[in-house]
């Protein structure tokens, strides 16, 4: 596995109707290490969802570039660590998986085709890649859900869906935006641990978005907190309470801890003094 | 769930009976009776007023609907009894002598003559043999719009070069009158059965190859990031999401596009023609055959109308998604 670069990167959106443009994010350099948990946290409009999509190689940066390994991600360096990467295509693979904000699942297939598509892209045997979809299907809690028509689910269960999607490509990297964010608080849990499980067990690089300050402390190894206008990354901070829970595993215990509640209150001053200061619209 | 389900079937007929039976009253009213107004007491024109009013409010709530939902409820029984009042319209307008039978024959007369054409024929062919021979010519027609216009109007929305090729052709002569370039297609093409062919093609193509293309545009850009980030090649894309996000469109086009076939049908029989539905009906009116010519017109109406029944149930089991 390879660590993921971004090397001074900005991205600028032009205006809409000759509006102002928007200075989605200035002058980032942050790298991601093999095995790590980095959350996101910040308001919204911070530049999130558009850090993401350049690490899922959907948009290129305005300024910078962004490389996996010796690969570009996004954006066309001239000379980047060593290897000339002019010419060479960037954008998307399957070794970055990504669980959309809105699910982006497909409509005309059913619950375990839309789990198992990736798998059928790369042309794996139908039994093969039902059995896989089926086993993450039923780590999420949908194992009686296989037939069903995405469109009739709730929006928690298309969420699961997409994470099982994710999960069942089995890619080196998750980019997961607010995934969680559409479940109810007791699946939530159990979808914390799930993907703390899987993080342990394949040593997948996770970049996960949340707007929620607890889950973003008891999921991350790295926290980046991101402010707005223009967005950028204003704090870091190193964590282990993912390392504690999987030890003891008792989810309640850890969000407990004295450490647990102090960083979440040192994290929500640094949230409100930025909103304060006009982070907030 | 299956509470839900009947709940909402009996409240559907409840309220179709209301709605057919206000409807009912209301079309009496202004079609045989409206002298009748004074004798109606204030109760019941204050019901009917708020009756009436109901067919357009934004209406309660039926399970399983959403609130202000555009245009829900079912008008079939509202379409039957438009359907049948023309019909009851012409029927007494025809035998009260209000029109004289040249120019407005009775549906009985139309009926019989629908029986000698089918039997005994017209201008040397069974109606069943002009009808042959114009679903020849226009399913031929449509068939080869849709194996054309269907990837090239997919390829238009994927490829910029398709799109500068062939945009201009189609937008040129798409807003054309088939009966401007009828003469052209004929010098070409000849007078047989090949330039009426292409005719109709050519009605049929452009709103169908337009449609693809607009289904192609109209793909969620986030189906295809999730694709292309599951390992998908360019090809499968286009063939795992854009063509199946497309699919609910080029249905559309498909159903515009055999719209323009049938109307373009009458011009393509107007030169050269031994038989044809649009051959019938010009023969007819040469010769002031009223009957024939109404009944002509019934023939291809209901034709086209099966086929577009035949259109939908595709959608509904095709495209189940759509517009969700
Ligand atoms: N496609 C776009 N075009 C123009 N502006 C955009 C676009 N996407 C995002 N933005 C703007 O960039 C800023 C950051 O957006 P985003 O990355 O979605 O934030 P977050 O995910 O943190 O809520 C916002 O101000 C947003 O309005
Ligand atoms: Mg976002």
């Amino acid at each position: 596995m390879s660590r993921l670069q971004i090397h001074d990167v900005s991205v600028v959106y032009p205006g809409l109707n000759n509006g102002e443009e928007v200075r989605a994010l200035s002058n980032i350099n942050f790298s991601i290490e093999p095995g790590e948990f980095v959350v996101a946290l910040g308001a919204s409009g911070c530049g999130k969802t558009t850090l993401l999509s350049l690490m899922a190689g959907f948009i290129s940066p305005t300024d910078g570039y962004l490389t996996l390994g010796d690969n570009p991600v996004s954006g066309l360096p001239r000379v980047a660590c060593g290897v000339d990467l002019q010419d060479q295509i960037a954008g998307p693979g399957k070794e970055r998986g990504v669980v959309f904000q809105k699910h982006a699942l497909l409509p005309w297939l059913n619950v375990l085709e839309n789990t198992e598509f990736g798998l059928k892209l790369q042309g794996i045997g139908k039994s093969e890649r039902r059995e896989r979809a089926a086993a993450f299907l039923k780590l999420v809690g949908l194992e009686d859900f296989h037939n069903h028509p995405v469109y009739q689910l709730s929006g928690g269960m298309q969420q699961r869906v997409g994470i099982a999607r994710a999960l069942t490509n089995d890619p080196e990297m998750l980019l997961l935006d607010e995934p969680l964010g559409a479940l109810d608080a007791l699946t939530r849990e159990v979808l914390q641990e799930l993907l703390l499980d899987v993080w342990k067990e394949t040593e997948k690089m996770m970049f996960f978005i949340t707007h929620s300050v607890e889950e973003a402390l008891f999921m991350a190894s790295r926290l980046i907190i991101m402010s707005p206008r223009p967005g950028r990354i204003t704090h870091e901070f190193k964590l282990d309470f993912n390392e504690r829970f999987l030890e003891c595993r008792d989810a309640r215990k850890v969000k407990s801890m004295p450490e647990f509640i102090e960083m979440r209150e040192k994290v929500l001053s640094i949230i409100h003094g930025d909103e304060q200061s006009g982070g907030m619209h | 769930m299956m509470a839900n389900k009947t709940l909402d079937g009996a409240d559907l007929m409840a309220d179709d009976t209301t709605n057919s039976s206000a409807r009912t009253t209301a079309e009496s009213k202004s079609a045989e009776a409206p002298v009748t107004k004074p004798a109606v007491t204030q109760t019941q024109s204050v019901t009917l007023l708020q009756r009436l009013g109901k067919l357009f409010a934004a209406g309660p709530v039926k399970p399983g609907d959403s609130f202000g939902a555009p245009g829900q409820g079912r008008s079939l029984a509202i379409s039957i009894v438009t359907a049948l009042s023309l019909i009851g319209l012409w029927f007494v307008a025809t035998s009260a002598g209000w029109v004289k039978p040249l120019f407005l024959p009775s549906p009985v007369a139309v009926v019989e003559r629908f029986w000698e054409v089918l039997t005994e024929g017209f201008a040397n062919a069974t109606l069943l043999e002009h009808t042959g021979w114009s679903m020849l010519r226009v399913f031929g027609a449509f068939a080869l719009a849709l194996v054309t216009a269907v990837p090239i109007g997919i390829f238009m929305g994927v490829n910029r070069v398709a799109r500068g090729l062939f945009d201009p052709i189609i937008e040129f002569y798409r807003p054309l009158p088939p009966l401007a370039y009828l003469p052209l297609v004929i010098i070409w093409l000849g007078i047989g059965e090949t330039s009426k062919i292409v005719l109709i093609y050519m009605a049929i193509f452009a709103p169908m190859a337009l449609s693809a293309r607009a289904g192609v545009k109209s793909v969620a850009i986030e189906q295809i990031h999730a694709a292309y980030s599951m390992g998908a090649s360019r090809w499968q894309v286009v063939r795992h999401i854009i063509l199946k996000s497309a699919l609910p469109e080029i249905l559309t086009g498909m159903r515009i596009g055999i719209g323009f076939g049938w109307t373009t049908l009458v011009a393509a029989e107007m030169v050269a023609a031994q038989a044809g539905l649009g051959f019938m009906v010009l023969n007819a009116a040469e010769f002031l055959v009223t009957d024939v010519v109404i009944m002509g017109i019934i023939v291809i109406g209901v034709i086209a109308y099966l086929f577009d029944l035949l259109m939908r149930y595709a959608e509904r089991k095709l495209v189940p998604w759509k517009g969700r």
